[in-house]
Parts: C-alpha cells; sequence; structure tokens
C-alpha cells in the first residue's frame, strides 16, 4: 500500500489495476457464457468444515451469470471513474483496496454454491461497504451513517444465518445445488420460520420497507461507491437471494403476500420521496429504493411474465443507474454542487457528460428504443399476473411515472436547463470518468435496440428462478397492447408531475412534516439501547474485587453443595495414614492458620505459601515429581507476585463491619466443606485408569517419551497447550500494558 | 532491596537456575522436567535477580524485552505444530528424525517453545509489577 507521505495521485495506478483486474474477471466470467447459457452449471468444491457439511463451495449458473457480469463490468468502470475522480486523495490506495474487497466479496454472495459460504460473503459486504460508507472518517456524520448501515445490514444479516442453518436442518443440505434440486420447502413445518428470517436478511439488505431508511443516508459516502453499491451490486445482494430461493421457498400465499406489500409501499414510498429532494445524488438514491422495490414486487409472483420484468429491469437498472451516479459525481466535481436549483445550461461546458447523462436518464424514463422502455413493458405485462393486478399496476405506473419525472429534473435540467453559474466554473471532466457512464449510457441503447442479444441471458436466469424452462421474449416493439397505453399513459402523468413539481414537493413536505421520521427513531432506539447496556454493566460490573470473589464463591459453593444434596455421593474416610502424611497434614494446616492471622501481610503471604509447599510434599510422597517441581516453582512466583503487589499496597483502610466478616468467614467455609466433601466423595470411588493406561501405553511406543507428563503436553495435547502458552502471554502483555498505563497516570 | 549477602548470593543462583532450567528443559521428555517447569525455574532465577539488584539491572541481563522472549515462544511453538503440515501430518503431530545418532524432534522445539514463552510471561508481569513499586515507592 502507498503511504500518505507519497505525492498526491502516486497511488492512481492502483486505481488503473484495479480497474484492470476488474476487466480481467468480468472477461473470465464471459468466456464461461457460452457454456452457461446452454444450460450448464459449473460447480468447484473445497471441504472446509467436512463434519459440519460445509463447504467453501461456489458454482455459476444463469442466474450468478447476469450478477457476476454486472459486479465486474461496472467493477471496472467504476474504479477507473473512481480514479479520474479522487485519484490525488491522500488515501486513494486504501480506498481502492476496499472497494476492490468489497467487489471480490460480492463476486464471492453471488457465486457461493454453499449457504454458509454466501453467509461469510454476506457478511464480507456489510464489512466492506461500512468502510467504505464511512471513508470520509472525518465527518461525523459519515460515521454514523456507516454505522447505521451496518448495523441494520448486519442484523438482517444474522437473521439470514439463523434461516441458512435451519433450510439446511430441513433441507438436510447446505449445497445450493442440492437444495434446489431437492424439491421446495413450501410444506416443511419450518417453512414459515425460514421464510421470515431469510426475507429479514433480504430486506435489510435491499433496504425493502421498513428497513429503507439506511440507504438515503448511506449516500455520505464518496460517489464512486454510491454508484456501485448502492446501484448495482450490494443492495441487489437481497434481491439476487430472493430469485435464488424463489424455487425453494417461493410460490406460497405467505411469500407473495410479504414480497408485493413491502415491494409495493417501497416503490411507491420512495419514487413520492424522490420527487421532494433537492440533492441529485439523494433523489438517485430514493429512486433507486424504488427499483428495488420494484424487483421485489414482481419476484412475489410465480409467473414467467413477472420474473421475466424483474430480471430485465434489474439489468436495466444497474446500467442506468450507475451511469447517472457517476454523471452526478461529475457534476460535482466540475461544479462543486449538486443543489438542482444551482444547476442549469451545463450542456455546453460539459457535452460528453450531457450526453451520458440523456442516455441514461431516456433508459430511466423508459423511452424507446431504449432497453428501460422494454423493461418497463415488461413490466406492465407482468403486473396482471402479481396478486391483486388493479392495484399492483395502478401502483407500478404510478411509481414509473414519478421516475420519468425524476429523470427529466435529474438528468436533463441540470445540462439543458436556464445556464445558472454554479460556485466553480464548469469543465468538462477526464476520460476516466466519462468511460463508465458514456458506455454504459450506450450499452442501454444498443441493448434496446439488439434486445435479442439480452435474450438468451435473461431466459436462462428465469428459467433458473422459476425452476421450469422459459424463454423470455424481449421486443422493442410488442404491438398495441395494453402495456403500451399503460406506457403511453405513464408519459402523459409524468410530464404532469414535471410540469407541477413545485407544487407537487411543497404538498410532499408539508404532508411528510406531519409523519414521524424513521431516521430520529433509529437514533431514539439507539440511544436507548446504549443506555441499557449502560445499565446493566453497572449493575453486573462493579468493579470492586470483593464482589466477583464474592459471586465467583457463591456460584462454586451453591452448585457443589446442590450436586451434593442430590446426588447423596457415597464417602468413604479413611484415618489410617503414614505419620509422615500427618506431618505434611499439619504443616499445611498451619500454614492455613497464619494466612488468616490478621496483622501482617507478609505473614498472611508467606502462610499461602506454606500451604502450596505441602501440597507440593504431599505430590512428591505420592511419586509425582514434576507436579510437585511445578507447583513449588509456581507457589514461589506467586509469592513473589503477591509480595510485590500487597506489600505496596496502602495499609488497610476500610475496616470491613462484622456484619460482612461473618458473611464472607460463612462463605468460605461453605466453599471449603462442599470442595472437601466434593473430593472425599471422588475418591471414595475406584479410579477408572483406561485413561492413565492409555497413555502409559503410547507415551514410549507414539510419542518416543518415558515422562508421560512431558509427553501429554508437548505431543498428545500439544494443540491445547498452545492455546495455553498464548492465553500465559496475553493475560502477562495485558497486565503489563494496565500496569504501565497506570504507572504513567501516576507521573501525571 | 539492599542486601549485600543476597546481592552476592544472588550471582551465583542466577546462574546455577540458568542452567537447571536448560536441564531440566532438556532432560525433560524422559525424566521428569520439561518446557513449563523449566521455565518455571528460570523465571525465578531472573525474579531473584531483580530482587537483589534491582529491574533495570535484571533487564539488561536478559538483554531482551521479555515480551519479545515469550512471543518468540509462540512463535517456535506455533513454527513446531505447523511443520506437519507440509510432511503431511496432522497440525501439532510430532514429527521425529535421526541425525547422527541423535533423535531430534519438532516436539523438542514445541517445548523450548513453552520454556521461551513461561519465562517471557512471568517476567514481563514481574518486572512490571517492580517498575510500578520503584516508580510508586
Amino acid at each position: 500500500m502507498p503511504s500518505d507521505h507519497s505525492a498526491p495521485g502516486a497511488s492512481r495506478v492502483w486505481g488503473y489495476a484495479a480497474a484492470l483486474i476488474s476487466l480481467g474477471l468480468a472477461i473470465a466470467v464471459a468466456m464461461q457464457a457460452q457454456a452457461v447459457l446452454g444450460g450448464e452449471v459449473l460447480l468447484a468444491s473445497w471441504a472446509w468444515a467436512p463434519s459440519l457439511g460445509i463447504s467453501l463451495g461456489f458454482m455459476l449458473d444463469g442466474l450468478s451469470l447476469i450478477f457476476a457480469l454486472l459486479i465486474t463490468g461496472i467493477g471496472a468502470l467504476i474504479f477507473l471513474y473512481a480514479t479520474g475522480y479522487m485519484g490525488d486523495h491522500p488515501q486513494f490506495g486504501r480506498f481502492v483496496l476496499f472497494l476492490f474487497l468489497f467487489m471480490l466479496s460480492m463476486l464471492g454472495l453471488v457465486l457461493a454454491r454453499d449457504l454458509i459460504t454466501l453467509f461469510v460473503f454476506w457478511e464480507l459486504t456489510s464489512v466492506t461497504s461500512y468502510l467504505l460508507i464511512g471513508f470520509n472518517n472525518d465527518q461525523p456524520k459519515a460515521r454514523r451513517n456507516a454505522l447505521q448501515a451496518l448495523l441494520v445490514t448486519g442484523g438482517g444479516g444474522l437473521a439470514l444465518l439463523a434461516g441458512f442453518i435451519l433450510i439446511g436442518m430441513a433441507a438436510g443440505s447446505h449445497d445450493l445445488a442440492q437444495i434446489l434440486a431437492s424439491g421446495g420447502l413450501q410444506d416443511h413445518p419450518l417453512y414459515l420460520p425460514i421464510l421470515g428470517l431469510v426475507l429479514l436478511g433480504a430486506f435489510t439488505k435491499s433496504a425493502q420497507f421498513p428497513f429503507h431508511f439506511w440507504l438515503p443516508n448511506a449516500m455520505a459516502a464518496p460517489t464512486p461507491v454510491s454508484a456501485y453499491l448502492h446501484s448495482a451490486t450490494m443492495v441487489k445482494a437481497g434481491v439476487y437471494l430472493l430469485a435464488r430461493l424463489h424455487p425453494t421457498l417461493g410460490d406460497t400465499a405467505a411469500w407473495s403476500g410479504t414480497l408485493t406489500a413491502a415491494g409495493l409501499l417501497t416503490a411507491v414510498m420512495a419514487s413520492v420521496f424522490a420527487l421532494r429532494q433537492s440533492d441529485l445524488k439523494q433523489a438517485l438514491a430514493y429512486t433507486t429504493l424504488m427499483a428495488l422495490g420494484t424487483i421485489t414486487l414482481f419476484l412475489a409472483g410465480g409467473s414467467p411474465y413477472a420474473l421475466t420484468a424483474a430480471i430485465t429491469f434489474l439489468i436495466v437498472h444497474s446500467l442506468y443507474k450507475a451511469a447517472l451516479f457517476m454523471v452526478v459525481g461529475a457534476i460535482d466535481h466540475a461544479t462543486g454542487t449538486r443543489e438542482v436549483a444551482h444547476l442549469g445550461g451545463l450542456r455546453r461546458a460539459m457535452p460528453l457528460t450531457a450526453l451520458a447523462a440523456a442516455l441514461a436518464a431516456a433508459s430511466m424514463a423508459g423511452l424507446p428504443p431504449m432497453l428501460g422502455w422494454i423493461g418497463k413493458e415488461l413490466l406492465y405485462a407482468g403486473a396482471g399476473t402479481l396478486p391483486v393486478p388493479g392495484l399492483v399496476t395502478a401502483g407500478v405506473l404510478l411509481a414509473n411515472a414519478l421516475m420519468f419525472a425524476v429523470a427529466g429534473i435529474v438528468a436533463l435540467r441540470p445540462f439543458w436547463g436556464q445556464p445558472i453559474a454554479p460556485p466553480h466554473p464548469p469543465h468538462e471532466v477526464g476520460w476516466q470518468m466519462l468511460a463508465g457512464p458514456l458506455l454504459l449510457g450506450v450499452l442501454g441503447l444498443g441493448c434496446g435496440l439488439a434486445a435479442g442479444l439480452l435474450q438468451p441471458f435473461v431466459s436462462v436466469a428465469v428459467t433458473i428462478s422459476l425452476d421450469q424452462p422459459h424463454a423470455a421474449d424481449l421486443h422493442l416493439w410488442a404491438g398495441l397492447n395494453l402495456p403500451f397505453a399503460l406506457s403511453l399513459a405513464t408519459f402523459a402523468l409524468g410530464t404532469l408531475i414535471c410540469l407541477a413539481r413545485d407544487t407537487l414537493r411543497r404538498a410532499i413536505a408539508a404532508g411528510l412534516a406531519r409523519l414521524p421520521g424513521f431516521d430520529p427513531g433509529w437514533d431514539r432506539f439507539l440511544d436507548g439501547f446504549r443506555a441499557f447496556a449502560l445499565w446493566q454493566s453497572r449493575l453486573i460490573q462493579t468493579g470492586r474485587l470483593s464482589h466477583y470473589l464474592t459471586a465467583t464463591f457463591v456460584t462454586l459453593a451453591l452448585t457443589l453443595g446442590v450436586t451434593l444434596i442430590l446426588k447423596r455421593p457415597v464417602i468413604a474416610i479413611a484415618l489410617s495414614a503414614s505419620p509422615l502424611l500427618w506431618l505434611i497434614a499439619g504443616f499445611t494446616l498451619a500454614g492455613a492458620v497464619l494466612a488468616l492471622v490478621p496483622g501482617s501481610r507478609i505473614a498472611n503471604i508467606a502462610g499461602i505459601g506454606t500451604v502450596g509447599i505441602g501440597v507440593a510434599l504431599i505430590f512428591i510422597l505420592f511419586g509425582a515429581p514434576d507436579v510437585a517441581t511445578t507447583q513449588l516453582m509456581v507457589e514461589t512466583l506467586s509469592a513473589v507476585l503477591f509480595g510485590i503487589a500487597m506489600l505496596r499496597l496502602p495499609g488497610i483502610i476500610e475496616r470491613r463491619s462484622p456484619r460482612k466478616q461473618l458473611l464472607h468467614a460463612g462463605i468460605a467455609l461453605a466453599v471449603g466443606l462442599c470442595v472437601t466433601l466434593t473430593i472425599l466423595a471422588i475418591v471414595s470411588h475406584p479410579l477408572d485408569r483406561h485413561i492413565t493406561r492409555f497413555f502409559e501405553e503410547g507415551s514410549y511406543a507414539q510419542a518416543h517419551g518415558l515422562n508421560i507428563v512431558n509427553v501429554i503436553l508437548v505431543d498428545f495435547r500439544a494443540f491445547d497447550t498452545f492455546g495455553e502458552l498464548t492465553v500465559v502471554l496475553l493475560a502477562a502483555i495485558g497486565a503489563y500494558a494496565l500496569l504501565k498505563r497506570k504507572a504513567a497516570g501516576g507521573r501525571e | 532491596m539492599n542486601s549485600l549477602i543476597l546481592s552476592t548470593g544472588a550471582r551465583f543462583l542466577v546462574a546455577l537456575f540458568l542452567v537447571f532450567s536448560v536441564y531440566v528443559l532438556l532432560r525433560g521428555h524422559n525424566a521428569p522436567g520439561g518446557g513449563f517447569i523449566g521455565g518455571l525455574i528460570a523465571a525465578c532465577g531472573f525474579a531473584i535477580h531483580a530482587f537483589a539488584s534491582g529491574v533495570a539491572e535484571a533487564r539488561r541481563a536478559l538483554r531482551v524485552d521479555p515480551r519479545s522472549i515469550g512471543t518468540w515462544g509462540l512463535i517456535c511453538a506455533l513454527i513446531a505444530g505447523l511443520m506437519a503440515g507440509p510432511l503431511g501430518a496432522a497440525p501439532f503431530q510430532g514429527i521425529w528424525a535421526e541425525i547422527a545418532g541423535y533423535k531430534i524432534s519438532s516436539v523438542l522445539l514445541f517445548d523450548i517453545g513453552v520454556y521461551l514463552a513461561v519465562i517471557g510471561g512471568v517476567l514481563t508481569l514481574i518486572f512490571a509489577l517492580e517498575d510500578l513499586g520503584e516508580e510508586v515507592g
């Protein structure tokens, strides 16, 4: 990675490199298109956690193909665009890294064959998008909005994981190829919980009502990010999942009802909101919501028409929306503003940007002969096959008309309206920033004129999403039918809205002012959650060692005591022991008494040490020299550490009340009694020696060592030992950091 | 602490502790001992040195920051554990070889890692506590 000290713009090379790699990936995917369009499914899989039936698996089929091509193709253009847009940003290298990681995560998501693999990539897109939305991390708003996006999509991700685990249980496999082949889960008793959890994941990711609020806020990201994540890719992840699981979970009343309601509400609400925005980027954000709502709405249906409309519109939208975001970024870059009221007549200064804007906007408005026109026709054709066709058709008509109006306001007015002097004198942007929008705009036109080229792609995706063969029919001219009439009505209504936009805007603003906002609600929710966390931390974490010890020992005494009472084990007490053992026992007991005598701390510490040495002597007596030596060393070092720490403490300031002393004595006696009884109960049982025998026999034969204790530590259970070493070292370094901080604080 | 007897005796004791700790470490596979005990013995030696001559002197005698010693111990143990990978064995499986009549193994490297990690961990703690004591007291 380039450092911040390198010359500004030096990290541009990373942008070009990323663009080239993305292009290479796109070509690699495209080379498989022939086979995939022929109905082949390319599979690859590696064992990951075989004991759980989880593998790192990938597959490329018709549905993945469209998404993979959009992700890598638009990705290449975005990297190029970003290099022109912010190549001299001091942290551009970091930006490219984040964006590239995001692209790989997204690619992994749509190519995942295993549900758990899919989930991992799903979460990676959430994390990388968090980094990208919050890229301008010196702005509190960017940080807040990034966190909001992460919490909403991450929360949905958790629900999705639960849903995937349930699918795995219901279908008996995490392998998507197998799940899809094994027929649907619609009649499974777990169907409704699965559906709820999966929809929660998909709706949060694709910003469906009531989780839509994070998407407009995510516009705090640099424009290349918005153009990529919030048009073509990340927000489409939820839609992808719905299309992918359509054969498994679709075609029920619950599925179509929920998707219709959420999709229609999102689409209509978002297009109304879009009209109200005066910031170009915000307006585009809301039209993205509208598009996502529309796609969700058409995935509700089970007919080939509805799915053809959904898939086609998805492609249409990715092409024009990425282009429009890039155009808005170019306007911002060239003039220093995105406010629609401050922009006009830019076509003279920025002719090529204006051309790109016109092409993209024409597709968005659904004008012939753009691909957008075909998409819109298909939407109207599909609307009739959805549940409540009348309402859906009316909703789609309204949304499309508003879209027509917004296309005019966002993309045409800044270029063709009355010339207004913006903050900076406008200039045409560089080729890096023109290539993307122009190419995507021309693609929108080309795919419209030669719709036959797109047909096989849509057909094979619909076939997969429908789980039955279907040949999609994409035509510019489908005859004088109902969709055609509805298209004309859309244009008329859209023109009316465009003319009356100021009145409408005021009316919408007045209406919205009376509704409770989602965003303040989110803040209140988060504040409440924080207050709750603080309250419960204060309750549990008092910060006083004596409280923690009390809790620990009371729990120990209770669990042991209750178990002893419930199980009533046989306890045989044998008082016969050698005189030497009695002597050691007396020595140990004397140490324990010494530890309790108040007055001198050093005597107490010595008492504890004496107890430890007594135990070590017993180990020696019973032939465990290893354990005894270790015990002796540990006791010595603990006495040393204890001594250093305790002797430097100030004298005991706080005299405990007699009641508290009595309580502590009671707890100590209870723990002592319960532990003693438990040990007596254990030694009353004959020792099960089969583990000992295993190590005795295996120690030399398998591990070439005679010292069983050491062989267990460094060979049989070496992985455990490694974990323990890590803990020891981390604990020491943690304590070191705490002590050093205290020392630094003491000096101040 | 200012005790002539302790500081004079400590010089011999530290050397004795260190030599003994290495002896215990190396014999550990077949006789009582091993990296864990050896590490504790060596740590005790340096703790005595720190008491007798001060932490600064003990740190000088150690030459390397105890945190680095601990980290290197962890790295040794990890290398010993991962060595099995390229040879087709399961992670942390012991690898044995015989060179000129002497058996050597990844297990010994692992035990040396344990030895270093224990020394590093314990001394990090003791030195930090002693530092704090000297600064506050």
